[in-house]
Parts: C-alpha cells; structure tokens; sequence
C-alpha cells in the first residue's frame, strides 16, 4: 500500500440477504447481524490499529444492504471517480450514495458509455501498470475498452466462467507487482494463459480456500488480510514472504463477499493509482 | 450462408480475446475472415479488428454473434452504412468499402437495401434520389457520388459451398488432368440446359485456339442452337475465324488438310483487312461476305459479342474495342442475365471476365494448362469448375450433348 493510499469503508449496520443475486445469497439463510458487525469491527480493527491503514467511513443506508461492499462503487484514481454501472437494480440504487461521498471530496465523477455494465474494484485490481479486468458475469467487456480509453492503459480482459466467483477479486489478488493468488477453475484457458503471461509468479489457490474467499483479501504491503481457515493459502503466503492476518467474515459470505469486497481503495491525488 | 461483419476494440491481442473469438466463431460452426486489423504501437494502445462472421443460416448465425457478443464484438450491421461524397472524379474516397462479389446489402434508414450489379473490387455508390446502391468500378466515380465508407451497415451472402451436391463442388476441390471428363462434360452440358430453361444466359469466353484446334464448327453448333447468347473474345479469334471462313485457313494453316498453304502466313491480315474495308463483322455478314463461322454465326442469331483489344492486336478488326477500360464496361453491360459462363482456352479473358461476374453466376474454365484452370477455379468464387482437357474434344463432346446431330439413324 503506498501511504496516502486510504481504504473506504461502510458499517454493515443495513448490511442483510434482502435479494438474490449471486449463488451465494439465499433469502433462507440469513446473516445475523450481531456477528456480522463484529466481523466488520474486527476487520476494522486489523485494518486501522494492527496495520495501519487510513480507512474513511461511508454513511450506512437503510434499504441499501450491499452498500457495505464498498469495492464495488467505482474505481478511484488520484482526483476521478469511475462510477459503476450495476448489472442488478437491486444494487443500481448504491450509485448515488457513492457518487456524493465522491463529490464531496472534489473528486471528478466519471461515467462509463450508457449501457454497459462495470462493477468497479470487485472487477478491475491493477498489477504493475495494467488493470486486470473481469467480465461476463457482472461488468461487461465493453466497460474495459471505455477504463482503458479513459484511464490510458492497458486492460487485461478476463472471462470469468464460474458464477460463484463473479467478481474478478473473488478469484484474483494481486499481491505486489509479481505475484498474485488466483483461482484456475474461475477462468477459460485464455484467461488462464494471460494470467501467466502478464503475471511473473501467478500463486494458483485451492478449491477449498477459494471457496472459502481466500482471494478476497486485502493486501496491505506485506499483509494479506484473509479470511481465517484458509490454511493452505495462509503457508502459501508466508513461503512467499507475507504474513497473513486472518479475520472471519463467514457473515458476510452469505452475501457473496469477503474482506476485499468490504473495502475500496482511495488512493490521494499525490498518489498515481489505486492499490 | 449468412455473413455479417463485427468489430471488437480493446487489448483484445494481449488479452487473447480475438483468438477467443476466433475459435469460438469455428466451434459454433461458423467461419471468419479478418477484414481489417490495427494492433495499438505500445502497449497501452488498444488494438482494432473487423472480422467478417459467416455462418451456414441465420440461426447459427444468431447464435455466434450472440456468443461472441459477450466478448464485445459488436456487429457494424446494427448501424446505418456510411456514406461519404467523392471528392473527385475517377477514385473513391479514402477507406470505402471494397465490394466482394457476392449478393450485398447496404443499410440506410434501418432498411436493408440490395446492392445491385454485384462485383468484386468495386466501391458501392448510393444514390439518394432513387434509393438505389451499386456496384461501380473506380474509374467511372464521378465527384458528389455518394460512396460506402468501411464495413459498418454493410452485409454479404456468400455463396454455399455445400448446398451445391453438383459437379461444381466435385470439380472445384481440384484440378487435375485425370477426371473423367465424358462424365464431367455430361453434367456440364446438363448444367447449361437447366440453366436455358430458367432464363439464364450462357456466356462464352473463348481464345483463338479454339478456331486453331478446329474447334469452330462445334461452338458455331452451339450458338446455332441457342446455348450461347454473350461471346467475350479478342481480335484473334475473330480474325482466325474470319480468316478460316474467307480462306479456309488459321494461321495460314489448312484446317482440312493440317499442312500449311502457300502465302497463308497472310491470310489472317488479309482477312482483317477486307473486314476493315467493309466496315465491320456485321456488315460483312449482312454484303454476304462473310457466310460462316463463329463471328458469322453471332451475327446470324442476335449473340451479342465485346471483342477487346490487346497491345500484340494485328488490324485490328474494326469491331475491337481498343481502350481496356471501355471493353471492360461494355462487358459489364452484356453479363447482366448471365448465369453460367464457360471460358475456353483463354487466361487473361477469362480472369477479366471472372472479375466482372457475380459470385452467383457458375463459371466452367477449360484449358489444356493445368494452372489455367486452376488459376481460374480459384478465384474466390465457390462454383467455378474446372476441366484440363484439349479444347477441341471438350467443345466436340458439349454440342453432342446439347445439339445432337440428327441422321438417318436419329440422333447420335
């Protein structure tokens, strides 16, 4: 993380199964909301006092369940805001909440061509200077012909074929500008063969952890912030010289996300991109 | 077969999204040809590629694009065709489209419109006033023509290959000396007889050495009978023919006997020469000159013929269009209601004829030169066939099958 880099977040205190929109979230399995907050605080927590991170808080909305995945807003480069466009209504009526926080801040709100699709950082991390990008399932591909035009770099399209993992950061986790975890099954061949052309040392995770959000993380430097019982991605991180810094967020699960999923990165106009 | 053509834009190189597309296309049962494709310079520049999707139907059609959709790549048939006015006189503007020479239609107005006079290398010109769009070769584009630029609202029908379970597809898959050729010649003929009965014209292109190999008599029968209406020639094989019917040479060399005579060497100038001094092939024949013969027997029975000249042209012979250009519109005026056309013993005609026809018209080529025929079967088009034989059994064999001599013991 570089140091002015900040990390936006938002209290689950609305945060519920209220719909269904990904394979994960069953309207007969509910989250408990007691668990669900002290999860969120404990990630808080590991976040602010154990690491360090400047993390900016998002008013919590009633009716707007998701707003606590905060990835999904946008991407954010120093001074512009790239505003989503949800697939799902459902998730569509977040955009305006995000959008003023953005405004608020005096950053340049920026809107991707009409009818395209683009979930923000769930579908769009960076490694080095190129975004890897996700698509089919939530952000359609066109959505990374107008990042790369607007942001002038390179968009590494992935086609993500796996409904369980329908946001690139569930199956993908840069870690620094060589490596990064990643899911095989969540890809086609294609996508698997630009991951290990543009990735140095791609860390394939699996079946178990992956299920289990391991690549979900939040990488702050050195320290991968996991979800806990992830053993076998937590020794793979720590052979590769990371420690990892394991939270349950089972809670949270339910909804189809984990820790990455619960933060979006504010990197401060100094700062050249996110991540 | 349908086709539509669809653009994707993006790092579709590194990020493996035109090979995926690609493959896709062929997994769906489709095929691809790559129109256009610019790879962005650095790595940060995205690249562009427009790939023309053919699929057996429109169903499967329908399928592909939906499937590749998901990719990004876009059909340019959803939008309107581009239309950009000539800036001059004999040349289109940059980056019009080049017409294939397969059925294609133009969108204006969310209306799909035919594109007339299809041809291959050709721009489309739109012409608001009658709403009509056709072909039209570089040199007669006048400046203010309204012209078709890119791919964009543009659509092909490619030819079948495969509903076509005739000799063409047998034929096309390759050439070689070693086909049976009385089964191949009755098909043809069989072809050519179905394709009167429709309506259809047939075409001849023919080279000299039809009249040099004898061959003369049997395409004259043909004519005679009615299974030709447009011959394509040069000066050569009118005059031989002419020469043959004034002197009973070619190239100087009796036909009935196969010796050369004496002074035939001259006989085919003298022969040019006397056309020359009466003013035409027509009038020839109309003074009772000229009494047989191929050239004799198109005047005698309303076949329209374009003679085209060349640089090597003794005479010429006043019918000869000299000016290339001109012959070549003057054939592009006699092919409209062509169906078959049969091209003998001729290379460069018959490449200039085939680049003039449409796709839907079948093409038969005949040579005694292996890479004739070949050059010609593979011109693009799917239902040009092939034949390598002498051209003088080849045409023998065809008048026996159309216009069967009658004897005394009925018909051969």
């Amino acid at each position: 993380m570089r140091p002015q880099t900040s990390l936006l977040m938002c209290p689950p205190d609305f945060y519920g199964i209220e719909y269904e929109i990904n394979p994960w979230m069953d309207l007969r399995r509910p989250a408990d909301p007691e668990r669900a907050r002290a999860q969120w605080r404990a990630l808080y927590e590991t976040l602010t006092e154990t690491l360090g991170v400047r993390v900016e808080l998002l008013t919590p909305v009633k009716g707007l369940p998701d707003l606590v995945f905060t990835a999904n807003a946008g991407l954010v480069v120093p001074g512009r805001f790239v505003a989503s466009r949800f697939l799902h209504p459902e998730r569509q009526k977040e955009q305006p909440t995000y959008e003023a926080w953005f405004r608020a801040r005096g950053y340049a709100i920026e809107t991707l061509p009409e009818g395209t699709c683009f979930e923000g950082e769930g579908d769009a991390l960076w490694l080095g200077d190129a975004l890897f990008a996700g698509y089919r399932i939530r952000s359609d591909i066109r959505s990374h012909q107008g990042l790369a035009a607007m942001l002038g770099c390179e968009v590494l399209s992935l086609d993500l074929v796996d409904p369980r993992f329908y946001h690139l950061d569930t199956c993908f986790c840069p870690l620094d500008n060589r490596r990064a975890l990643y899911y095989p099954p969540a890809f086609d061949d294609y996508g698997r063969r630009v991951i290990h052309e543009f990735v140095p040392e791609p860390i394939a995770v699996g079946d178990v952890d992956a299920l289990r959000f391991a690549c979900n993380a939040i990488v702050v430097g050195r320290d991968v912030v996991v979800q806990s019982g992830c053993d076998a991605v937590e020794k793979t991180l720590r052979a590769h010289g990371f420690t990892p810094r394991p939270v349950d967020l089972s809670e949270f699960h339910k909804a189809g996300g984990s820790a990455k999923c619960l933060g979006l990165w504010v990197p401060s106009c100094e700062d050249k991109k996110a991540g | 077969m349908v086709s539509e053509t669809v653009e994707l834009r993006g790092h579709i190189i590194d990020s493996l999204i035109l090979p995926k597309v690609l493959d896709e296309i062929m997994t769906l049962g489709g095929t691809f040809e790559i129109l256009h494709l610019a790879v962005g310079q650095r790595r940060e520049d995205p690249s562009r590629a427009e790939v023309r999707v053919t699929a057996p139907d429109a169903q499967h059609l329908d399928a592909i694009l939906g499937r590749i959709g998901q990719h990004g790549a876009i059909s340019l048939a959803g939008d309107e065709a581009r239309l950009v006015p000539a800036d001059v006189d004999g040349a289109f503007p940059d980056g019009f489209y080049c017409s294939t020479h397969f059925e294609t239609w133009i969108k204006r107005h969310g209306q799909w419109i035919a594109v007339e006079r299809p041809e291959m290398d050709c721009g489309i010109r739109f012409d608001p006033a009658t709403g009509r769009a056709t072909t039209v070769p570089m040199h007669r584009v006048r400046r203010g023509d309204l012209i078709v630029i890119g791919h964009a609202g543009v659509k092909v029908a490619p030819i079948d290959r495969s509903s076509e379970r005739n000799v063409f597809e047998f034929m096309a898959s390759n050439v070689s000396s070693e086909k049976p050729k009385a089964v191949v010649i009755r098909e043809m003929a069989a072809h050519i007889k179905t394709a009167r009965a429709a309506g259809g014209k047939v075409l001849v292109v023919a080279g000299p050495a039809v009249i040099h190999t004898g061959a003369g008599e049997h395409l004259e029968r043909l004519i005679a009978g009615g299974y030709v209406q447009v011959l394509f020639a040069g000066n050569a094989l009118a005059a031989h023919d002419i020469e043959q019917a004034l002197y009973g040479t070619s190239l100087g060399m009796s036909l009935d006997a196969g010796m050369p005579v004496d002074e035939g060497h001259e006989h085919h100038l003298r022969a040019i020469n006397a056309i020359r001094r009466i003013g035409g092939i027509r009038r020839a024949v109309e003074e009772g000159m000229l009494k047989r013969g191929i050239m004799h027997a198109c005047v005698a029975h309303g076949v329209d013929y374009v003679l085209a000249g060349s640089i090597r042209d003794d005479g010429p012979l006043p019918d000869v269009i000299t000016d290339a250009v001109k012959a070549q519109d003057a054939m592009r005026e006699k092919i409209q209601g062509v169906t078959v056309g049969i091209m003998i013993a001729t290379t460069l005609h018959s490449i200039a004829t085939g680049n003039i026809l449409p796709a839907s018209v079948k093409l038969i080529c005949v040579d005694i030169n292996p890479a004739v025929v070949t050059k010609l079967a593979d011109r693009g088009s799917f239902q040009a066939m092939g034949l390598v034989t002498d051209v003088e059994p080849f045409l023998r064999a065809l008048a026996e099958h159309l216009v069967p001599a009658v004897t005394s013991r009925g018909v051969l």
